[in-house]
């Protein structure tokens, strides 16, 4: 290490000369500017600004100078070194940004390369459509209504005013428990939950009742013996056929997109007096393949219509039965299929599908059909 | 019922131009399910005519068959040569004949073809092949004054028609007749109407008719009967009378049989005929007597039962009323007096008799929904003089007509009961005109506003007992289009309950984990519990038996999921998908021992609390369960890493899965229980009540349902969770370090993890904040029959930072505890 120069020797400073100072300054801007990568920025800073480079020994020289000349020659050695402390903060910046989006590139990976994963779970659709359609009525303050399946004969005809004899109840195609006299049925509707509701409480009685029913036709591209059904009931004062509708026109739209028309034609139930069938306004085509061969609609079958289910005004013996004012109260039911409306709203082609259990038709769901 | 629109037009002034499927669509909106418009005879096209046989050549063939080569005038200059295979035709006949390009029914197009060396040009028709009927033994042959050769066969046919078929509800029985439904299609058309039932078919009523006793005038309240004398049973019934019958779908037999058949298809009134020659003595409706026996016109004899309704004469029983007749009266070839019977029968009573006897006929359908209790006189003699008309002879003086027609009921309403029940406003005129239309007398009575009306149904609508029927039938005859669409408001509602969030919770988080849903059937039979190796006394085997199971095979109510999942998984495994993961959320059925029978209870009034208890008392126990089945890999090979099979481990976890979707806390404990591996089986228990089983399936099991080895399976009842489901009380979060220790222990290999774990913690205490098994090791390190589990034990304090004395005494207390409960032995100390 030398210590300052006390002896004035200008003649003999040359490294403080103006042009020595610049030469230094740009031979060390030249080594910066020519490192290819940081390890050679670091030779260089250590060449050209570490304590041995040129320009920090001529700095030492500065005290042998007399005042005027110290003052001139710390100027132009500190800009030069400034400019050389500048030029590597910036070559370093330059290299570490370079080093950086090299690394990312050498990271790059394959994100089309599957994870290992377990494979996915679904639901059943007929389980989460009953959910839906659940879902329409509890948001309009009513609630879900459930009962046995294996259920009492008379909760499943003789209170729904389906009495013994009745072509109705032998129509029905029943599943009973033996011995067949008990008077326990496997329940051939979701109605004996409306009853049910009807004994366990006071109207104002709005329900749901989703649930699964019994027949005992053999399995086939149409019928099962084991199928879905959800039906509503409403019990109030001065309930009316028009209530019936407005209730129907909204779970269409509901279910299947607004604007919907809905249409009731007359038919018969026991439990119901006015009865109706409800057909839906075709989802696909509105109406619009009916008479136009040329643009047919599988879902309708160019009808124009689906049928959908069965409704009517509650018949006043039914409401007797299950201990309601009838003087006093009215209601309306309505009921349809979930395999029919999975079938019409989801193109269900079999019915076997829903009931077969393969996983490739019940993942095809998801979680929420 | 099937109708044909030609017959419909003698009662209904129709327009000519309308369709048959206008007239549906106006059926249709007034209530009417008709199915189908079928145009009959649409499918025969091309030149189908008359032609007169002029001369035939028999030619014997080699195949031993004798063909008649004709010469046939069909109107044109020169006759044509036609080769005919039948017989049964002579020279002069008028016949219809197909001309080369004509098309018959089945597509059949008629050409001019070379057979038996001669070029035949055309055919000679049968009624089968012109689809009119069923004879195929010989051609038809039409009467000379059907026509003349070259005439268009179709008119002469009645080839061309349209059928309506309509479906009908148990409450229109009314409309299985033509009658009733012209009266319907003339209202829904605004059209006039003409009754069949005519006034002047009155038949002449005296005690000179053929004498009948009614014993039971509940089950028959009118018997009517008219007898025919000296009709010709070779007399065919006419062609406009066979093809109608044909139309309306039955089979045209003999004059006879086809007038009675047409009257029922007319006028809804199911009619029998005796052969009077073969009746012994006075007709008498009864019941049966026990061991009484009755041979049927189907061939079959029956055992009659006390309750079926019989009609009998001196020699016993002739018929099951309204049901089928017997063989012994039956109409023959040979019968020239004809007994005609047309009366009432209760609904009821016809009903049962059909069912008891499982014989179903176009008299018991009718009589079943309800057959008009005032035509039974007419209806007789519409029968009778059809007969004569066809067949000649006479009506004999003096009709039987016994019993009278119940009193119609009478419903007395508030005028507005139709505008209330359907919604909208209804002028009392309209549901005054409309109940006229319908054919009932209204009489109004009270002010102007407050009006009610009297009303008396007609004879043929039965189902008019009710307001609500009265109100029916205006709404639906000013059509239900017109009905306002109005949402009816309710009251605040409290959503879904617990147990409904609590299942759908459990179907997403099953599905979350991989499981996909299935809903099997219910129907198991022995061999399910066979196969799932179930002890004899085990509680599953008491089963819910159905009395008219869809087969013998499966005639049980499942009381375990797994059945139905295990032949799902079956299914998916033998279409190629082995690696599975199932579960089903579903009811299971346990029977009550000694349940009682359910009460079959009254309707007119509301059952008490005890007679609705009863009910239930009947019920099996139907608990909501959930199961899975996982066979395979529970996750397949990847990139990254090898397959991992679907273990007892899955199943366990399926329960855990559950068990925190519910937000209670599963314990879990070895067991011994089939259908799982003895040595694979944990009892799952939630506050120390078993909830249900889980594990690998005994291999035994897996063989049995055919699927892969080491399938698992997990069943629990759900509703036991529920009983456990209690609202969270919030954690304190303590923002203190914790301190983490790790002990390793030594226990005999016998010890279930759960219990050191669970005397680690209460060894803690509530310093403990977690523990985790990390590390289990059995091998040459420790003795032998031991096995050394670590665990990670972390502490922390809600108050204050723990001191390392603190931590080191409660990683003692946890080690003492084990070691107290187990025999834990720290290792390496
Ligand atoms: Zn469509």
């Amino acid at each position: 290490m030398s210590g300052p120069n006390t002896n004035y020797d200008p003649v003999e400073v040359t490294p403080l000369h103006a042009d020595e100072v610049a030469r230094m300054r740009d031979e060390a801007l030249a080594a910066i500017a020519a490192a290819a990568d940081l390890d050679e920025l670091r030779s260089a800073r250590l060449a050209h600004a570490g304590d041995r480079s040129p320009l920090a020994l001529a700095n030492r020289e500065i005290g042998a100078l007399p005042p005027q000349a110290r003052k001139d020659a710390g100027m132009r050695i500190g800009a030069a070194r400034r400019a050389v402390n500048d030029a590597l903060a910036a070559r370093q910046a330059e290299l570490e940004a370079e080093r950086e989006a090299r690394i990312l590139v050498e990271e790059a990976v394959d994100v089309t390369v599957p994870w290992d994963v377990e494979p996915r779970g679904a639901r059943h659709p007929l389980t989460t459509i009953q959910e839906r359609i659940a879902d329409v009525f509890v948001a309009m303050g009513w609630e879900v209504a459930e009962g046995p399946e294996a259920e009492a004969e008379w909760l499943n005809f003789d209170a729904l005013n389906i009495p013994p004899d009745h072509p109705a109840r032998t129509t029905m195609d029943t599943f009973f428990v033996a011995p067949e006299d008990n008077g326990v049925v496997l329940r051939t509707h979701t109605s004996p939950a409306q009853a049910r509701t009807m004994l366990s409480r006071k109207p104002p009685i709005y329900v749901i009742c989703p649930g699964r029913v019994y027949r005992t036709d053999e399995l086939d591209a149409t019928h099962t013996p084991v199928f879905h059904q959800v039906e509503g009931l409403v019990v109030d004062e001065g309930i009316t056929l028009a209530h019936l509708k407005g209730t129907l026109d909204h779970f269409a739209a509901a279910m299947f997109g607004p604007g919907l028309k809905t249409r009731l034609r007359p038919y018969y139930f026991p439990f119901t007096e006015p009865s109706a069938e409800l057909d839906l306004q075709c989802f696909v085509c509105r109406g619009e393949s009916v008479g136009n061969p040329d643009r047919p609609c599988r879902t309708c079958g160019s009808e124009g219509w689906i049928e959908w289910g069965g409704c009517g005004v509650v018949n006043p013996r039914v409401l007797t039965a299950c201990g309601v004012d009838a003087e006093r109260y009215s209601g309306f039911a309505f009921g349809m299929g979930i395999e029919r409306t999975l079938m019409f709203r989801n193109g269900v082609e079999d019915m076997r599908d829903m009931v077969e259990g393969d996983v490739r038709f019940t993942r095809a769901f998801g979680w929420e059909s | 019922m099937r109708v044909p629109i030609s017959w419909l037009r003698e009662y209904v002034d129709l327009p000519a131009s309308i369709t048959g499927r206008e007239v549906a669509d106006a059926l249709i909106r007034v209530g009417l399910e008709v199915e189908t418009v079928e145009s009959v005879g649409a499918d025969v096209k091309g030149p189908l005519m008359l032609g007169r046989v002029l001369e035939f050549v028999e030619e014997p063939q080699k195949n031993g068959k004798t063909i008649r080569w004709c010469q046939v005038d069909v109107g044109a200059a020169e006759p044509r040569g036609i080769v005919c295979g039948a017989r049964n035709f002579a020279v002069g006949d008028l016949v219809v004949v197909a001309l080369p390009g004509t098309t018959l029914p089945g597509d059949f197009t008629i050409t001019a073809r070379k057979t038996y060396g001669h070029v035949s040009d055309g055919m000679i028709c049968s009624t089968r092949e012109l689809g009119v009927g069923d004879d195929h033994d010989g051609i038809l042959v039409l009467d000379p004054s059907d026509g003349t050769p070259g005439d268009d066969a179709a008119p002469v046919l009645h080839l061309r028609d349209e059928v309506l078929d309509i479906a009908v509800t148990p409450d229109r029985g009314y409309t299985m007749s033509v009658r009733g439904i012209a009266r319907e299609a003339a209202t829904a058309l605004g059209l006039a109407f003409s009754d069949p039932v005519k006034p002047e078919l009155a038949p002449n009523v005296s005690d000179k008719g053929y004498p009948v006793r009614v014993d039971d005038t509940a089950g028959c309240a009118v018997f009517a009967a008219v007898t025919v004398e000296g009709f010709d049973p070779a007399a065919p019934s006419p062609r406009w009378l066979q093809r109608r019958v044909q139309l309306a779908g039955m089979r045209p037999i003999s004059a006879a049989v086809d007038v009675t058949n047409y009257v029922m298809l007319e006028f809804g009134q199911p009619i029998h005929g005796y052969d009077r020659s073969r009746l012994a003595g006075p007709i008498v409706v009864r019941r049966a007597e026990p061991g009484e026996k009755l041979q049927t016109l189907d061939g079959a004899t029956r055992e009659l039962d006390p309750e079926d309704l019989l009609i009998t004469d001196d020699s016993g029983p002739i018929g099951l009323a309204g049901v089928m007749g017997g063989a012994t009266t039956e109409l023959s070839d040979t019968t020239t007096d004809v007994v005609i019977e047309a009366a009432h029968f209760d609904a009821v009573v016809i009903a049962r008799t059909s069912r008891r006897h499982k014989l179903s006929s176009e008299a018991s359908k009718r009589f079943e929904r309800g057959v008009d209790t005032a035509i039974q006189g007419y209806a007789a003699q519409r029968v009778a003089e059809l007969l004569v008309s066809i067949g000649g002879g006479r009506i004999l003086d003096g009709a039987t007509l016994i019993g009278t027609p119940p009193p119609a009921p009478q419903i007395t309403i508030p005028a507005d009961h139709a505008a209330r029940v359907a919604g909208y406003p209804i002028p009392v005129e309209v549901f005054v005109r409309r109940l006229e239309e319908v054919g009932c007398v209204v009489e109004t009575r009270g002010e102007a506003g407050a009006e009610r009306l009297t009303v008396t149904p007609p004879s043929w609508r039965p189902d008019l007992a009710d307001p609500n029927d009265l109100a029916e039938e205006v709404i639906r005859l000013e059509g239900y289009d017109t009905v306002p669409s109005v949402l009816p408001v309710a009251p605040p509602g409290r959503g879904l309950t617990s147990d409904q969030r609590l299942r759908r919770t459990v179907g997403r988080v099953l599905a979350g984990a991989g499981y996909v849903e299935v809903l099997a059937y219910p129907f198991v039979g022995e061999a399910d519990f066979d196969r799932l190796r179930l002890p004899a006394d085990d509680p599953r085997r008491q089963a819910l038996r159905l009395a008219n199971p869809l087969s013998e095979e499966e005639p049980l109510l499942r009381t375990t999921l797994l059945p139905g999942l295990l032949a799902i998984a079956r299914r998916n495994v033998g279409r190629g998908f082995t690696d599975l993961a199932l579960f089903e959320l579903g009811v299971v059925f346990r029977p009550r021992p000694d349940a009682p029978a359910a009460p079959r209870l009254p309707v007119d009034r509301r059952p008490s609390e005890e007679e609705i208890a009863a009910l239930d008392a009947a019920l099996p126990d139907q608990p909501r369960r959930v199961g899975v089945v996982l066979t395979g890999d529970r996750q397949p090979a990847g990139w990254q890493s090898t397959a991992r099979s679907a273990t007892w481990a899955d199943a366990i976890q399926a329960a855990r899965i559950v068990a925190e979707a519910a937000g209670v806390e599963l314990s879990v404990r070895a067991d011994e229980h089939a259908p799982w591996h003895p040595g694979r089986c944990a009892a799952l228990l939630v506050d120390g009540r078993l909830v249900g089983h889980a594990g690998e399936l005994h291999p035994k099991v897996v063989e049995a349902y055919g699927l892969p080895p080491r399938a698992a399976a997990m069943e629990l009842q759900l509703d036991r969770l529920e009983a456990s489901m209690r609202p969270v009380s919030a954690p304190q979060v303590s923002t203190y370090p914790p301190a983490k220790e790790d002990v390793a222990l030594i226990v005999d290999a016998a010890v279930p993890v759960a219990d050191v774990e669970a005397a680690l913690r209460d060894g803690v205490g509530d310093l403990l904040e977690s523990v985790r098994l990390f590390d289990v090791y059995t091998g040459a390190q420790i003795e032998a029959g031991t096995k050394s589990l670590a665990f990670a034990l972390r502490f922390r304090a809600p108050d204050r930072t723990l001191t390392d004395a603190e931590v080191s005494a409660a990683k003692q207390a946890a080690v003492d505890e084990a070691a107290r409960r187990t025999h834990a032995v720290q290792r390496g100390t």
